[in-house]
Protein backbone atom coordinates (compact mmCIF):
# COMPACT_ATOMS: atom_id res chain seq x y z
CA UNK A 1 0.00 0.00 0.00
CA UNK A 2 1.22 3.60 -0.47
CA UNK A 3 0.09 6.70 1.51
CA UNK A 4 1.37 10.37 0.70
CA UNK A 5 2.05 12.74 3.44
CA UNK A 6 1.36 16.41 2.97
CA UNK A 7 3.07 18.62 5.11
CA UNK A 8 2.74 22.35 5.50
CA UNK A 9 3.60 25.02 7.40
CA UNK A 10 0.84 25.78 9.99
CA UNK A 11 -1.28 28.64 8.84
CA UNK A 12 0.03 31.83 10.80
CA UNK A 13 3.88 30.68 10.13
CA UNK A 14 4.83 33.08 7.86
CA UNK A 15 6.48 31.12 4.75
CA UNK A 16 9.22 33.21 3.36
CA UNK A 17 9.48 30.65 0.73
CA UNK A 18 6.06 30.81 -0.29
CA UNK A 19 6.56 34.69 -0.72
CA UNK A 20 9.72 34.74 -3.04
CA UNK A 21 7.20 32.26 -5.04
CA UNK A 22 4.49 34.59 -5.20
CA UNK A 23 6.78 37.70 -5.62
CA UNK A 24 8.21 35.94 -8.70
CA UNK A 25 5.01 34.79 -10.26
CA UNK A 26 4.25 38.57 -9.97
CA UNK A 27 7.20 39.55 -11.91
CA UNK A 28 6.70 37.48 -14.65
CA UNK A 29 3.19 38.85 -15.17
CA UNK A 30 0.87 36.46 -13.34
CA UNK A 31 -1.27 39.27 -12.00
CA UNK A 32 -3.75 38.56 -8.67
CA UNK A 33 -1.66 35.77 -6.79
CA UNK A 34 -3.28 36.64 -3.52
CA UNK A 35 -0.61 34.41 -1.70
CA UNK A 36 1.64 31.32 -2.10
CA UNK A 37 2.18 28.53 0.67
CA UNK A 38 4.67 25.87 -0.18
CA UNK A 39 5.39 22.37 1.53
CA UNK A 40 6.35 18.86 0.92
CA UNK A 41 4.79 16.26 -0.40
CA UNK A 42 6.06 12.50 1.24
CA UNK A 43 5.62 9.43 -0.40
CA UNK A 44 5.14 5.87 1.49
CA UNK A 45 5.70 2.69 -0.04
CA UNK A 46 4.31 0.66 3.09
CA UNK A 47 3.46 -2.95 4.05
CA UNK A 48 -0.03 -4.26 3.25
CA UNK A 49 -2.24 -3.52 6.32
CA UNK A 50 -0.23 -0.59 7.97
CA UNK A 51 -2.82 1.31 10.14
CA UNK A 52 -3.18 5.45 9.72
CA UNK A 53 -1.99 5.69 13.22
CA UNK A 54 1.08 4.39 12.47
CA UNK A 55 1.42 6.65 9.65
CA UNK A 56 0.29 9.59 12.01
CA UNK A 57 2.93 8.31 14.53
CA UNK A 58 5.44 9.11 12.06
CA UNK A 59 4.31 12.20 11.13
CA UNK A 60 4.47 13.06 14.44
CA UNK A 61 7.97 11.79 15.34
CA UNK A 62 9.96 12.94 12.24
CA UNK A 63 8.11 13.73 8.83
CA UNK A 64 6.57 17.02 10.36
CA UNK A 65 7.34 19.33 13.25
CA UNK A 66 4.48 19.67 14.75
CA UNK A 67 5.82 23.45 16.15
CA UNK A 68 5.55 24.54 12.97
CA UNK A 69 3.97 22.24 10.40
CA UNK A 70 1.20 20.70 9.80
CA UNK A 71 0.18 17.28 8.12
CA UNK A 72 -2.52 15.26 6.17
CA UNK A 73 -2.67 11.60 5.34
CA UNK A 74 -3.60 10.43 2.16
CA UNK A 75 -3.90 6.40 1.85
CA UNK A 76 -3.94 5.67 -1.49
CA UNK B 1 35.28 19.78 33.37
CA UNK B 2 34.56 16.28 31.42
CA UNK B 3 32.62 17.63 28.06
CA UNK B 4 31.73 15.35 24.87
CA UNK B 5 31.09 16.55 21.16
CA UNK B 6 29.17 14.57 18.99
CA UNK B 7 29.94 14.31 15.76
CA UNK B 8 27.23 13.42 12.73
CA UNK B 9 28.01 12.95 9.21
CA UNK B 10 27.82 16.68 7.77
CA UNK B 11 28.89 18.09 11.28
CA UNK B 12 31.98 20.57 10.39
CA UNK B 13 32.44 22.72 13.66
CA UNK B 14 33.01 19.78 16.05
CA UNK B 15 36.44 20.37 16.11
CA UNK B 16 36.45 24.24 16.54
CA UNK B 17 33.89 23.37 19.70
CA UNK B 18 36.76 20.22 20.87
CA UNK B 19 39.56 23.34 20.56
CA UNK B 20 37.84 26.11 22.42
CA UNK B 21 36.46 23.34 25.61
CA UNK B 22 39.72 22.32 25.67
CA UNK B 23 41.63 26.11 25.74
CA UNK B 24 39.08 27.17 28.23
CA UNK B 25 40.38 23.75 30.39
CA UNK B 26 37.90 21.02 29.74
CA UNK B 27 38.64 17.40 28.81
CA UNK B 28 36.80 16.89 25.66
CA UNK B 29 35.71 13.21 23.69
CA UNK B 30 34.72 13.23 20.62
CA UNK B 31 31.31 11.05 20.36
CA UNK B 32 30.16 9.32 16.68
CA UNK B 33 26.72 9.55 16.46
CA UNK B 34 25.84 6.01 15.84
CA UNK B 35 27.21 5.35 19.71
CA UNK B 36 23.90 4.61 21.88
CA UNK B 37 26.43 5.34 25.16
CA UNK B 38 27.90 8.99 26.61
CA UNK B 39 30.95 8.67 28.74
CA UNK B 40 30.24 9.96 32.18
CA UNK B 41 30.25 13.94 31.08
CA UNK B 42 29.50 16.90 32.68
CA UNK B 43 28.33 18.91 29.36
CA UNK B 44 27.40 17.73 25.77
CA UNK B 45 28.05 20.04 23.22
CA UNK B 46 26.25 19.44 19.52
CA UNK B 47 27.94 21.63 17.09
CA UNK B 48 27.40 22.80 14.18
CA UNK B 49 27.16 21.74 10.59
CA UNK B 50 25.33 20.35 8.38
CA UNK B 51 24.31 17.21 9.80
CA UNK B 52 22.85 14.13 7.34
CA UNK B 53 22.95 17.12 4.63
CA UNK B 54 19.87 18.86 6.03
CA UNK B 55 17.67 16.36 4.68
CA UNK B 56 14.00 16.17 5.51
CA UNK B 57 14.27 19.41 8.22
CA UNK B 58 17.88 20.76 9.66
CA UNK B 59 18.55 18.29 12.49
CA UNK B 60 15.34 16.30 12.10
CA UNK B 61 17.79 13.42 11.00
CA UNK B 62 20.48 13.54 13.51
CA UNK B 63 17.69 14.24 16.39
CA UNK B 64 16.63 10.48 15.53
CA UNK B 65 20.15 9.19 15.94
CA UNK B 66 21.76 6.75 18.58
CA UNK B 67 23.54 9.01 20.63
CA UNK B 68 20.21 11.71 21.16
CA UNK B 69 18.60 9.23 22.83
CA UNK B 70 21.55 8.94 25.06
CA UNK B 71 21.21 13.45 25.24
CA UNK B 72 17.81 13.26 25.91
CA UNK B 73 18.91 11.18 29.56
CA UNK B 74 21.83 12.85 29.93
CA UNK B 75 19.58 16.11 30.22
CA UNK B 76 16.78 14.86 32.23
CA UNK B 77 19.50 13.45 34.59
CA UNK B 78 20.19 17.38 35.11
CA UNK B 79 23.22 17.55 32.64
CA UNK B 80 24.49 20.65 30.96
CA UNK B 81 24.36 20.37 27.06
CA UNK B 82 25.23 23.45 24.13
CA UNK B 83 24.10 23.28 20.68
CA UNK B 84 25.83 25.75 18.54
CA UNK B 85 23.87 26.14 15.10
CA UNK B 86 22.86 22.90 13.58
CA UNK B 87 23.37 21.88 16.92
CA UNK B 88 20.77 24.25 17.87
CA UNK B 89 18.20 22.79 15.26
CA UNK B 90 19.30 19.82 16.73
CA UNK B 91 18.14 20.05 20.04
CA UNK B 92 14.62 22.15 18.98
CA UNK B 93 14.68 19.03 16.96
CA UNK B 94 14.78 16.54 19.73
CA UNK B 95 12.51 18.86 21.63
CA UNK B 96 14.72 19.74 24.73
CA UNK B 97 14.27 23.16 23.66
CA UNK B 98 11.50 25.09 22.77
CA UNK B 99 10.78 26.18 19.30
CA UNK B 100 11.72 25.51 15.62
CA UNK B 101 14.59 27.08 13.41
CA UNK B 102 12.90 28.26 9.81
CA UNK B 103 14.34 29.25 6.86
CA UNK B 104 15.73 32.92 6.97
CA UNK B 105 13.17 35.41 6.50
CA UNK B 106 15.81 36.86 3.48
CA UNK B 107 16.22 33.50 1.89
CA UNK B 108 19.38 33.87 1.78
CA UNK B 109 22.36 32.27 3.64
CA UNK B 110 23.95 34.55 5.85
CA UNK B 111 27.53 34.54 7.27
CA UNK B 112 29.29 37.27 9.30
CA UNK B 113 29.71 38.76 12.58
CA UNK B 114 26.77 39.63 14.35
CA UNK B 115 26.17 42.02 17.18
CA UNK B 116 24.64 40.34 19.86
CA UNK B 117 23.01 41.52 23.48
CA UNK B 118 23.45 39.10 26.65
CA UNK B 119 19.91 38.79 28.10
CA UNK B 120 20.98 37.12 31.23
CA UNK B 121 23.73 36.20 33.27
CA UNK B 122 21.85 33.60 34.95
CA UNK B 123 23.02 30.35 33.61
CA UNK B 124 26.27 28.91 33.77
CA UNK B 125 26.82 29.54 29.83
CA UNK B 126 26.57 33.63 30.42
CA UNK B 127 27.56 34.09 34.10
CA UNK B 128 30.74 35.02 32.48
CA UNK B 129 29.00 38.29 30.84
CA UNK B 130 26.43 40.85 32.52
CA UNK B 131 23.06 41.13 31.09
CA UNK B 132 23.10 43.95 28.57
CA UNK B 133 26.30 42.96 27.66
CA UNK B 134 27.18 43.56 23.95
CA UNK B 135 29.33 40.66 22.12
CA UNK B 136 30.20 39.99 18.68
CA UNK B 137 29.95 35.98 17.56
CA UNK B 138 29.97 35.16 13.63
CA UNK B 139 27.10 33.46 12.07
CA UNK B 140 26.91 31.30 9.11
CA UNK B 141 23.94 29.89 8.55
CA UNK B 142 20.50 29.29 6.32
CA UNK B 143 17.83 28.50 8.69
CA UNK B 144 18.15 30.50 12.01
CA UNK B 145 14.50 32.20 12.10
CA UNK B 146 13.47 31.37 15.44
CA UNK B 147 10.11 30.75 15.77
CA UNK B 148 8.08 29.82 18.64
CA UNK B 149 3.91 30.31 19.16
CA UNK B 150 2.87 33.44 21.66
CA UNK B 151 2.49 31.34 24.38
CA UNK B 152 5.94 29.87 24.50
CA UNK B 153 7.83 33.05 23.69
CA UNK B 154 5.67 34.57 26.79
CA UNK B 155 6.91 31.56 28.68
CA UNK B 156 10.63 32.45 27.42
CA UNK B 157 10.32 36.05 27.99
CA UNK B 158 9.01 35.83 31.81
CA UNK B 159 11.11 33.15 33.25
CA UNK B 160 14.60 35.08 31.77
CA UNK B 161 15.09 32.20 29.38
CA UNK B 162 16.24 34.40 26.20
CA UNK B 163 20.00 34.07 26.21
CA UNK B 164 21.32 36.25 23.39
CA UNK B 165 19.41 38.64 21.24
CA UNK B 166 20.78 40.23 17.87
CA UNK B 167 21.37 43.50 17.49
CA UNK B 168 20.89 43.72 13.63
CA UNK B 169 17.93 40.26 13.07
CA UNK B 170 20.05 38.83 10.00
CA UNK B 171 17.38 36.13 9.77
CA UNK B 172 13.87 37.16 11.09
CA UNK B 173 14.14 35.66 14.13
CA UNK B 174 10.88 36.58 16.69
CA UNK B 175 11.83 38.80 19.07
CA UNK B 176 15.62 38.67 17.77
CA UNK B 177 15.66 35.66 19.67
CA UNK B 178 19.88 34.19 18.70
CA UNK B 179 19.65 32.00 21.86
CA UNK B 180 17.18 30.34 24.18
CA UNK B 181 17.88 28.17 27.78
CA UNK B 182 15.71 24.99 28.75
CA UNK B 183 13.88 25.31 31.79
CA UNK B 184 16.22 24.02 34.12
CA UNK B 185 18.65 26.60 32.49
CA UNK B 186 21.50 24.22 31.60
CA UNK B 187 20.72 23.48 27.86
CA UNK B 188 21.81 26.38 25.69
CA UNK B 189 20.88 26.36 21.93
CA UNK B 190 21.93 29.70 19.75
CA UNK B 191 22.55 30.25 16.11
CA UNK B 192 25.52 32.21 16.29
CA UNK B 193 28.80 30.11 16.76
CA UNK B 194 30.94 31.51 20.06
CA UNK B 195 33.80 28.65 19.33
CA UNK B 196 34.77 30.69 16.77
CA UNK B 197 35.28 33.65 18.66
CA UNK B 198 37.50 32.31 21.37
CA UNK B 199 41.26 33.05 19.48
CA UNK B 200 42.85 36.67 18.64
CA UNK B 201 43.57 35.14 15.31
CA UNK B 202 38.94 34.23 14.73
CA UNK B 203 39.32 38.32 14.95
CA UNK B 204 37.69 38.81 18.54
CA UNK B 205 37.52 36.77 21.27
CA UNK B 206 34.00 37.67 23.29
CA UNK B 207 33.17 33.95 23.06
CA UNK B 208 36.04 33.02 25.44
CA UNK B 209 33.92 33.93 28.71
CA UNK B 210 30.75 32.21 27.59
CA UNK B 211 33.31 28.54 27.56
CA UNK B 212 35.74 29.78 30.49
CA UNK B 213 32.54 30.67 32.85
CA UNK B 214 31.08 27.41 31.99
CA UNK B 215 34.49 25.72 33.11
CA UNK B 216 34.29 27.81 35.98
CA UNK B 217 31.50 26.86 37.63
CA UNK B 218 32.49 23.13 37.37
CA UNK B 219 35.58 24.06 38.80
CA UNK B 220 34.14 25.56 41.54
CA UNK B 221 31.69 22.65 42.27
Amino acid sequence: MKAKVHVMLKSGVLDPQGEAIRHALGSLGFDGVNGVRQGKVIELDLADGTDEATINQMCDKLLANTVIESYRVEVL
Amino acid sequence: MKAAVIVFPGSNCDRDMAVALKAAGADVTMIWHKDSDLPKVDLVAVPGGFSFGDYLRCGAIAAQSPICKALISHVERGGYALGVCNGFQVLTETGLLPGALMRNAGLKFVCKTSPLTVKTSQSAFTEGYNAGDSVHFPIAHHDGNYTADATTLATLQDTDRVAFTYGDNPNGSVADIAGVLSENRRVLGMMPHPERAVDHGHGGTDGQALFRGLIGQFAQA
